[in-house]
């Protein structure tokens, strides 16, 4: 009923003052996505409860979670695109600084220094904020120039890109720090980079990938070449991709039954409620219930896209469209990790996995999306 | 980009190529999804059997259930091989936060050395599964499984087993006749069922052990048990319940086998007695003997070097495999030969003048008293082991004859029925000597032949069987050490036993018995000194064997030397002579004459036997340390 409303409403998008706007439209939220954000959310609470080994407490905790993550998406959503333009710039600042100073005095976590805390009152992860800073900040300065950009322009893209991504790289935490700016490129090829540019970007970034591997740390070397061969160290690092390729591979067709998976169940699957859930939902809900979750991915991304087309200004649109892929890549990184077709990087499946920043992350995403779908200037255009 | 002449801002266009570029992006989006779909499909249609059973193969471990292996019981009933629990230490690595720490920490709680510690990284490595513990020590110490208790706080990941493991009690005196078990090592574990040893670590490796090997096991079994991937086991889904070892009776009676290696006294030698009528192996005593439990826990290579070096060969067991000569000990067969050949009466006298000529030579074969014997007739011969008496006889019958009437007693082959590594000894004939010296035989040969010297080779266990089927009148059992094996009585009659022993008159064996009763209480015996307060009738036959010459390689100083060239003693004996309960014989290794070394021993442990009092075992006893010195061999 209201997204019928809704429809008519972005039919006639710039008609008259007169016009009763939608309860969805003063809310600034738009059903649909809003719809399909809380059946995988909710789908995936079904799931960790099982991956969490049949936890209430992570359950209930990761819906609490899930609250205030929709709390903050209704927030941002109330604030317009150009409001969200200005403060951009302050956000992106601040995200470096404190980028510099997880760098200088970051204390030690999972062996890699990625958060910044004040005790007792919050612990931090600069490079959280960063994921959605750095496209707003490359968006923020695109939208003013005429588009596609100049060269002037993506060589101060490539540096507004650059400093954060070198910085999160040295965390070390290489995976955030090519989903940064795997975001940060769709900004840019979303303001029509031209294809003779893209085309020498790739080439470039082939001939990097060398140099990319000898700046690896012996980890993440180790977990490209247990990728490559599994079998090589089937108890170490190949262990994971193992187990969780048997979890899938197991489920079948219509998987082995809420909680009655055994190799999530009997812990073979390692991190199984955060990083493997994937593996969890193959093991246990099988094919089925891997493609109703791919497609629910597929039809926010989908949505995404659509809400981002229908922004007022590039910076909206440009904004709305990163975000969107960002979040599809989320998913196709774990997904594939799981399914062994990648390698074994720290990517969350987005609104399933266990924990509270990438969702909270991801749903102000959403919510910025939502913030440029329902604040147009009624002006002609 | 020259001239930054273009601040105002083609939106239109914008929104075209944003419009453009989302739709191929979302094109994009759905090729990958689509990836990830197919590669779905892949993993859990086309390869799902592969993963489901990898995934049960996580799941479902099948551990074996090994049987408790069967214990071993003397004749009387008491324990002679038995399990014990001993403990293991192991370590899942997993569960180990710093490895080296908590290895050096059990280094200081245990004393472990470097080999120890390497081996346990080496087992480590080599698992198959993460959280499948690795072993780093076996056979704990109470003390210091107290000490792992108190410090357990601190180890996690580290655990104490139990398992059952081999022990003897009496290991030196019944070390050849149980042998050991040892750990299975690699060319056993070929030749082995493995799923009937899956969970079994040790196997029989010598003696008894090894011949009931199959019995003794027992059949194991196994159960299926749901496990997590930390190897914890949730839950038993099937379970086949081992059947444990038979357990084993022996005919041995551990008392008489005591006595047995404490008459040997430290002396390098065998004792042998079995019961006639049965074939019951009463006692089989090799000295020295060893330490077997050794072999159970795994002996050092230092101590099984010193085992190996040492000139007594305490690892050889010479009551089946030492070969000696017969000695003078042939001749109450060679006796029965004789008669039955027709080639002498009992009632016929031989007039020895002290040696022996065969016709047409010169030389003189010697009786051992210089100036003879005098007039001898067969129980005389017997009774003082006249040398030309018997000369005269392997003359008349010829060494074919003799050999052939001797395998009838079995020498020269295996007849124990469950004696590992039995010896067959050597019956020497002229085809024999052709075959194996490719010459011809000598009639001097026949003659020495004749008071057992020469080629003959015989087994401390091959005499007493001959002795025991003497002792029946020439009905055959076959010597047997299992008395019982689980419910199973082991009993004559045995399959494949040789045909009894046939004479034409039944009363030839009364002659040489009588013969062989004068040995130990006539005048003029040559055991005389062992018939003193006999409360039973005793048939003995002393002997000694040459000792020729020493095997290369071998070093001995000046004393060892003249100790080891002297010659070794032998008495076989059985009694009572109207009812024969024991048959017995002794050697004793290098100790001069068989009536004056060996004869007291066979009379102690027949007295040991016989008469269940023990003042008459200590009568016997002070018998032998008196130093008689009686002539004859």
């Amino acid at each position: 009923m209201k997204g019928l409303e809704w429809r008519r409403f972005s039919r006639a998008p710039a008609d008259g003052m007169g016009r009763k706007r939608s309860l969805w439209s003063r809310l600034h939220l738009d059903p649909w996505l809003l719809l399909l954000l809380l059946s995988l959310m909710g789908a995936g609470l079904v799931v960790l409860y099982s991956a969490s080994g049949m936890s209430l407490a992570v359950t209930l905790g990761q819906a609490s979670r899930f609250g205030v993550a929709l709390l903050a998406m209704f927030v941002i959503a109330q604030f317009s695109p150009s409001t969200l333009c200005r403060w951009t710039p302050l956000g992106y600042f601040i995200g470096v600084a404190m980028l510099v100073a997880v760098e200088v005095m970051g204390d030690m976590g999972m062996g890699a220094q990625r958060w910044l805390e004040i005790p007792g009152i919050i612990r931090f992860q600069p490079s959280e904020l960063m994921k959605l800073a750095v496209p707003m900040m490359v968006a923020a300065y695109l939208y003013k120039r005429s588009l596609p950009p100049s060269m002037r322009d993506l060589l101060i893209c490539a540096l507004i890109i650059g400093v954060p991504v070198m910085l999160i790289m040295r965390q070390p935490d290489l995976g955030t720090s090519l989903l940064v700016a795997c975001a940060a490129v769709f900004v840019i090829f979303l303001a029509g980079l031209s294809w003779r540019v893209i085309g020498l970007l790739a080439v470039l970034l082939a001939s990097a990938l060398p140099l990319l591997w000898f700046n690896m740390h012996e980890y993440q070397r180790q977990r490209v070449l247990t990728f490559l061969n599994p079998e090589s160290d089937p108890l170490g690092a190949g262990w994971n991709i193992i187990q969780s390729k048997t979890a899938i591979g197991s489920g079948g067709v219509f998987g082995k039954g809420w909680g009655l998976g055994t190799q999530s169940q009997l812990e073979f699957l390692p991190e199984r409620h955060t990083d493997f859930i994937g593996a969890v939902l193959g093991e246990e809900w099988g094919l089925i219930g891997m493609l109703v979750f791919l497609a629910l991915y597929v039809l926010i991304v989908g949505r995404g896209l659509f809400l981002a087309n229908t922004a007022q200004d590039t910076f909206g649109r440009l904004v709305g469209g990163s975000i969107v892929l960002t979040f599809f890549i989320y998913v196709f990184v774990n997904i594939g990790m799981v399914s062994g077709i990648l390698p074994v990087v720290g990517v969350p499946l987005p609104l399933v996995s266990f924990g509270g920043t990438s969702s909270v992350t991801l749903l102000i995403g959403f919510g910025i999306l939502m913030s440029v779908h329902t604040h147009r200037r009624l002006l002609p255009r | 980009m020259r001239k930054r002449r273009d601040p105002i801002k083609d939106t239109a266009r914008e929104v075209r190529v944003f419009r453009a570029r989302s739709l191929l992006a979302a094109l994009l989006v759905l090729l990958m999804a689509g990836g990830l779909g197919a590669r779905l499909f892949y993993l859990q249609v086309v390869e799902h059997e592969v993963f489901t059973t990898r995934s049960e193969k996580n799941r479902v471990r099948v551990e074996p259930l090994p049987p408790t292996r069967g214990l071993i019981y003397d004749r009387q009933g008491k324990l002679v091989a038995e399990n014990r629990p001993t403990y293991n230490l192991t370590i899942v690595r997993e569960r180990v936060q710093d490895i080296d720490a908590t290895l050096d920490r059990l280094v200081d709680i245990l004393g472990l050395d470097e080999t120890q510690v390497e081996a346990f990284r080496k087992r480590s490595r080599q698992r198959q599964r993460p959280y499948q513990p690795a072993l780093l020590m076996s056979g704990l110490n109470e003390r210091q499984i107290a000490r792992l208790a108190v410090n357990r706080y601190r180890l996690p990941g580290v655990e104490v087993e139990a398992q059952w493991l081999r022990h003897y009690p009496d290991p030196k005196i019944m070390s050849h006749v149980l042998g050991y078990v040892g750990r299975i090592n690699e060319q056993e574990l070929a030749s082995l069922d493995s799923g009937n040893y899956a969970g079994t670590h040790y196997i029989g490796k010598t003696g008894i052990e090894k011949q009931y090997e199959k019995a003794l096991h027992g059949q194991a079994g196994l159960r299926k048990v749901e496990t997590n991937a930390r190897g914890r086991v949730l839950r038993e889904l099937e379970r086949t319940p081992p059947e444990p070892g038979k357990d084993l009776t022996l005919t041995i009676d551990t008392r008489l086998q005591q006595m047995a290696y404490d008459l040997l006294d430290g002396r390098r030698g065998s004792i042998v007695a079995i019961q006639p009528q049965t074939g019951d192996i009463l006692a089989m005593v090799s000295a020295p003997g060893f330490d077997s439990n050794e072999f159970v826990t795994g002996i050092s290579y230092k101590d099984y070097q010193s085992l190996q070096d040492n000139l007594d060969l305490p690892l050889f067991n010479r009551a089946v495999r030492g070969q000696y000569p017969i000695g003078s000990t042939i001749k109450p067969f060679e006796a029965l030969a004789a008669l039955q050949n027709g080639v002498v009466t009992p009632q016929e006298v031989i007039y020895d003048p002290g040696y022996y000529k065969l016709p047409n030579d010169s030389r003189h074969y010697r009786n051992w008293l210089r100036w003879g014997h005098g007039r001898v007739d067969l129980e005389r011969a017997l009774a003082v082991s006249n040398n030309t008496y018997f000369y005269t006889m392997a003359h008349r019958l010829g060494i074919d004859a003799l050999s052939s009437f001797m395998y009838k007693f079995g020498f020269g082959e295996v007849t124990s029925l469950d004696v590992q590594g039995a010896s067959s000894g050597t019956v020497p004939s002229r085809e024999w000597k052709r075959e194996k010296y490719g010459q011809v035989w000598y009639p001097g040969e026949t003659l020495s032949a004749g008071i057992g010297q020469g080629y003959w080779m015989v087994t401390p266990l091959q005499l007493a069987t001959a002795e025991a089927t003497l002792a029946n009148r020439g009905d055959w059992v076959r010597p047997h050490l299992a008395k019982r094996v689980g419910d199973t009585s082991v009993e004559p009659p045995f399959k494949n036993t040789k045909p009894d022993v046939k004479l034409d008159k039944d009363v030839w064996w009364d002659d040489v018995f009588n013969g062989m009763e004068k040995v130990v209480s006539g005048r003029e015996g040559t055991a005389r000194h062992i018939g003193k307060g006999l409360k039973y009738d005793m048939a003995g036959k002393s002997g000694t064997a040459q000792v020729f010459s020493l095997g290369q390689n071998q070093k001995y100083d000046a004393d060892e030397l003249k100790e080891r060239l002297r010659d070794h003693a032998l008495f076989t004996a059985f009694a009572p002579v109207d009812d024969p309960q024991i048959a017995i014989a002794v050697i004793v290794e290098n100790a001069g004459g068989g009536s004056s070394h060996a004869a007291g021993l066979a009379r102690a442990l027949a007295d040991e036997w016989l008469l269940s009092d023990d003042e008459n075992t200590h009568q016997a006893e002070e018998l032998i340390k008196e130093d008689v010195e009686v002539e004859g061999t």
